[in-house]
Parts: C-alpha cells; sequence; structure tokens
C-alpha cells in the first residue's frame, strides 16, 4: 500500500531520519509514537512530501518519492496538521469545496466533527475560532477527500470539550472504508485503536508491534 | 473586445455588478460626458453648471434609495476630472454604487479624477460602493485617482466598501472624513496591484463629535514589481473611537509602505492601529497544497479570499 525503503531526511546536514523501511499495509490504522524529537512528525512530513526527502516511497506501488504534494494529495493522500493554519477571509465552505461535493456532504463532515453546519460552514477559518474548533475543521478538511492514505498529527491534542469518543469513531468509520490511518501521538488511548505501533527513536523506527509490546519499551 | 455596446456591458458588470440599469435614479457618464440620466421619486441628479459634475439630492425621511452612478472611459488619451457632490437628506436611507472602468487599448494614457463630497444627514445611513477597474492591453496607462470627502452629521453612519481590482496602473485614492456626535463612518479598501502599477492609499478622518467612531480596514496584495503605500491618520479631539487596521500580502519583487497615524487631541479619544505586512503563510500553501492545489492555484486561492 504505502512502502518506505531506504528514507532518509536530514537538515542542515544533520540527520533527522535515518535508513527507515516500512510497509503501511491497506485498511489498518497505525500509531507512530516516541519521545519529543524522535523524529515523529518529519516521517509524517516526508510521506505527504512537505519535507523533502531521500529514498523511495510507493503509494500502491507507483514511486511518489519525487512527486511534489499537491500530486501525493490527488493520488489520495491526506493531511491533518497539528497546528492548523488560518486564513483571513476564507470560510469554512470554502475550504470544503476544494474538493467539490454537494453541500449535503459537507453538511455530514462538519457534523462528524461536532460542528454544526449552521454556526459554522460560512464563518471565516481565522483567530476568531478558538484553537479545539480549528483542530476539528483541520479534521473535517481531511475526511471530506476521497482519501487512500490518511495521516494525523497529533490530531487528539486541544480537541477541547469534544469527546474523545467523538474522535474515536470518527477514526474507526474512516478505517473501515478501507482506508490506511496513520496517527502520531503520545497518548495510550490512541494507542488503544491502532493494529500496529511504530516506535520512533534518534530519526529511527526502534519497533513495531502491538500495543503491549511498545508501551514498555517508551521509557527507553 | 472592440468600443462597442458589449464592452460597456462587460465594464459595467465590473464596475456596477449591473448590464442594465435597473429601476430607479441613476446616472451613466462616458468618455467625459453624462450619457444616461434618470430621476426618482426620492433622488432628483442635477448638472452641475459651473464645472463638470453632478448634484444628487436624496430627499429627507427617505426609505432605502439606490443609486447608480458609474463612470467608463472607453478610449485612450481622455483626461476626465469630475466633481459630484451628494446631499444625503436626515433620517434617509441610500446605497450609492459607484465605480469607473476605464478601457484603454491605445498608447495614450487615459485619467479619471472623481472628485466626490457627501454630506450626509442626520440619523441618515449610507453605504457607498465603489469599485475600480483596468482593462485594455497597451503602453497607455490607466490612470484613477480617486477623492471622497465625507461630512457626516449627528448619529449619521456611512459604510465605505472601496475596490481597486486589476488593471489600474497609477491610483492615488484619498479619503477625508470630518464625523460629528454620534457618527460612525466605516471603510473597507480593497487594493490589488501587480506588473508595475502604483497606488496610493491615503485617509484623513477626524472624530470632532463626541461618541464618533471610524474603522478602516485596508486589505492589500502587491504582487510581481508593484509599488503601495498606505497613508492614514485619525485624529480625535474629545470621547470618541477610532480604529485603522492595514493588512497586506506581498508576492514576488512588490513593496508595500503603510504609515498608520492616530492622534488623540483629548484624553478621552480611544484610538487604535495595526498594520501588518508580508508573504503568503507557508501553513496556509502547505495547507491547500495537501488539498490537491498547485502552489499558483493556492496562492490565487488565498488571495481571492484575502480580498473578497
Amino acid at each position: 500500500m504505502l512502502r518506505i525503503e531506504h528514507l532518509s531526511y536530514e537538515v542542515n546536514n544533520e540527520n533527522i531520519l535515518n535508513d527507515i523501511n516500512f510497509e503501511f499495509k491497506k485498511g489498518k490504522f497505525y500509531v507512530i509514537t516516541g519521545h519529543n524529537g524522535a523524529g515523529k512528525s518529519s516521517l509524517a512530513k516526508c510521506l505527504m512530501g512537505l519535507n523533502k526527502s531521500k529514498g523511495k516511497i510507493y503509494l500502491d506501488d507507483v514511486d511518489i518519492a519525487e512527486m511534489a504534494v499537491d500530486e501525493r494529495a490527488k493520488l489520495g493522500m491526506g493531511f491533518a496538521f497539528q497546528q492548523p493554519a488560518t486564513f483571513k477571509g476564507i470560510r469554512v465552505v470554502d475550504l470544503l469545496k476544494i474538493n467539490k461535493k454537494p453541500l449535503k456532504e459537507y453538511e455530514q463532515i462538519l457534523n462528524k466533527v461536532g460542528l454544526s453546519a449552521k454556526e459554522y460552514l460560512f464563518r471565516e477559518v481565522n483567530n476568531t475560532l478558538s484553537g479545539g474548533e480549528l483542530k476539528r475543521l483541520e479534521l473535517a478538511t481531511v475526511l471530506n477527500r476521497d482519501l487512500k492514505v490518511g495521516i494525523f498529527d497529533e490530531p487528539e491534542a486541544g480537541i477541547d470539550l469534544w469527546s474523545f469518543g467523538n474522535l474515536s469513531q470518527v477514526f474507526n468509520e474512516f478505517k473501515s472504508s478501507e482506508r490506511t490511518t496513520i496517527v502520531i501521538s503520545h497518548q495510550e488511548r490512541v494507542m488503544n485503536l491502532a493494529d500496529e505501533i511504530i516506535l520512533m527513536k534518534d530519526g529511527q523506527i526502534l519497533k513495531s508491534g502491538k500495543k503491549e509490546d511498545i508501551l514498555p519499551l517508551l521509557n527507553i | 473586445m472592440d468600443n462597442n455596446e458589449e464592452l460597456k456591458k462587460f465594464m459595467l458588470k465590473k464596475v456596477a455588478d449591473i448590464t442594465e440599469f435597473p429601476e430607479g435614479a441613476y446616472n451613466l457618464r462616458v468618455d467625459g460626458v453624462g450619457v444616461k440620466r434618470q430621476n426618482s421619486e426620492n433622488v432628483q441628479i442635477v448638472p452641475k453648471e459651473d464645472k463638470s459634475g453632478i448634484d444628487i439630492f436624496i430627499k429627507e425621511n427617505s426609505p432605502k434609495q439606490v443609486v447608480y452612478i458609474p463612470v467608463l472611459i472607453m478610449n485612450g488619451g481622455i483626461n476626465d476630472l469630475v466633481y459630484n457632490d451628494f446631499h444625503i437628506g436626515q433620517n434617509s436611507e441610500v446605497v450609492i454604487v459607484a465605480g469607473c472602468g476605464i478601457h484603454n487599448h491605445t498608447e495614450h494614457n487615459s485619467e479619471h479624477n472623481g472628485i466626490h463630497t457627501f454630506y450626509v444627514g442626520k440619523n441618515a445611513k449610507v453605504t457607498y460602493v465603489e469599485k475600480h477597474y483596468g482593462h485594455g492591453e497597451n503602453i497607455g496607462k490607466k490612470v484613477l485617482n480617486p477623492v471622497t470627502t465625507v461630512y457626516l452629521d449627528e448619529n449619521a453612519t456611512m459604510n465605505m466598501d472601496s475596490t481597486q481590482m486589476e488593471g489600474v496602473d497609477y491610483a492615488i485614492r484619498t479619503t477625508k472624513g470630518q464625523l460629528k456626535a454620534g457618527a460612525t463612518f466605516v471603510v473597507n479598501e480593497k487594493i490589488l496591484t501587480q506588473n508595475n502599477q502604483f497606488a496610493n492609499s491615503i485617509f484623513n478622518v477626524e472624530l470632532i463629535g463626541k461618541q464618533a467612531s471610524t474603522k478602516i480596514v485596508s486589505r492589500a496584495v502587491a504582487k510581481d514589481e508593484s509599488k503601495q503605500e498606505f497613508h492614514s491618520n485619525v485624529s480625535g479631539n474629545c470621547e470618541c473611537f477610532g480604529h485603522i487596521e492595514c493588512d497586506a500580502i506581498l508576492t514576488d519583487k512588490a513593496n508595500i509602505i503603510a504609515v498608520p497615524q492616530i492622534s488623540a487631541l483629548s484624553a478621552d479619544a480611544r484610538l487604535i492601529h495595526e498594520a501588518t505586512i508580508g508573504k503568503i503563510a507557508g501553513a496556509q500553501l502547505e495547507k491547500l497544497l495537501t488539498l490537491g492545489l498547485s502552489e499558483k492555484e493556492a496562492e490565487d486561492f488565498i488571495i481571492k479570499g484575502f480580498l473578497s
């Protein structure tokens, strides 16, 4: 499904990711975890093309390593940012409309992330929205797309009063439609949703496996 | 497109969002001459006798009037200077749609200088919509220098939406206001410059009556090698409120100078200014790329929203 071979990434001659090999399988839920600076977000951004990496990245056996972000997006990759961008003069509906779906579907997507379409669809995506509202809207923009792979960078952080149960439901639905889910998280409750957990340390994958195999290693 | 009725309709649509004149009062000026005029029960448009221009009279207590006064310049080598005075009777409510479009397909410059003065009576409400647009491919420049002066009587309100779209090569845009007690003047200005265009926006608003208030919001986008300046001064000599906000996006080799000034001449005056200039934020571009837009599409999307 999504396979990486010998993936490396450096900034100012410093290795951030070092010779990573892994295969994300179709319809599976992966959590990438590890301490701060382990390389989790860097790896996620390399997969999406937001970081320029070395090595091979295959999506359904097509090498996408040299493709730009928008080309990868068109092939069915999506990314939810840890810190969502704000836009002056751009409304929620404008962002959702990029994916050209009927208005009714935008309403459903917003409902899924606990935002009422009546209240939010025509609001500007600016700093008048709270951090939690922006975070849920960020999720909505990804869920709104027909994806093969969804990458979520700490989606549970700052989702305010919206319960974690709702987020679990969103991910379960996402996963049930045969899409591959990759979530960056430190949270054990997110790991509970995972088919496989990838533990990163010093820019490498230290181990991958079930939660019970990985949790004891988190303090290493 | 030739200089014909279709082109005029195209230009009218751009500057006044109409292709035909609706019922009610209007005045159309083309190439420096008034060509169509209509009055209504509550709106009288009278040509000036001593100079080029019109006086527009809105009767007192008139409910929800709409007046169109667009100007078109359809040729090169025209230098149009016009004085339009608006006399808004007290307690009346009016929407005035102005705007000027210059189509210049020649080597000669064309210029429109619209000197507009508003005398707004007590408790009256005015919405003033003004769009400026330049069209035509040649070295002849499209120049627009509007001067808008606003006198607001007690508790009068004026909302001014001023937009300079693409195609205007050179513009000095001057807006002045004097507000009596309880009056409110709100300005939303949007300017786009590209290539080697230049625009200078100048605001000078005096708050002279108790609880007078103004809010001036300017959003500007400068592309290519264009240049923009924004100079504003809000002064208050009593208990009043003023807010100036200049937000600008730069791309390529463009530059913008913003000089927001506030002058509090009384301890009771509450005045605020903000100015932000910068390129498109990387986080905004990245988000749109992940939604499948190319870099160019993403930039256009951000700019269109910013100026909407």
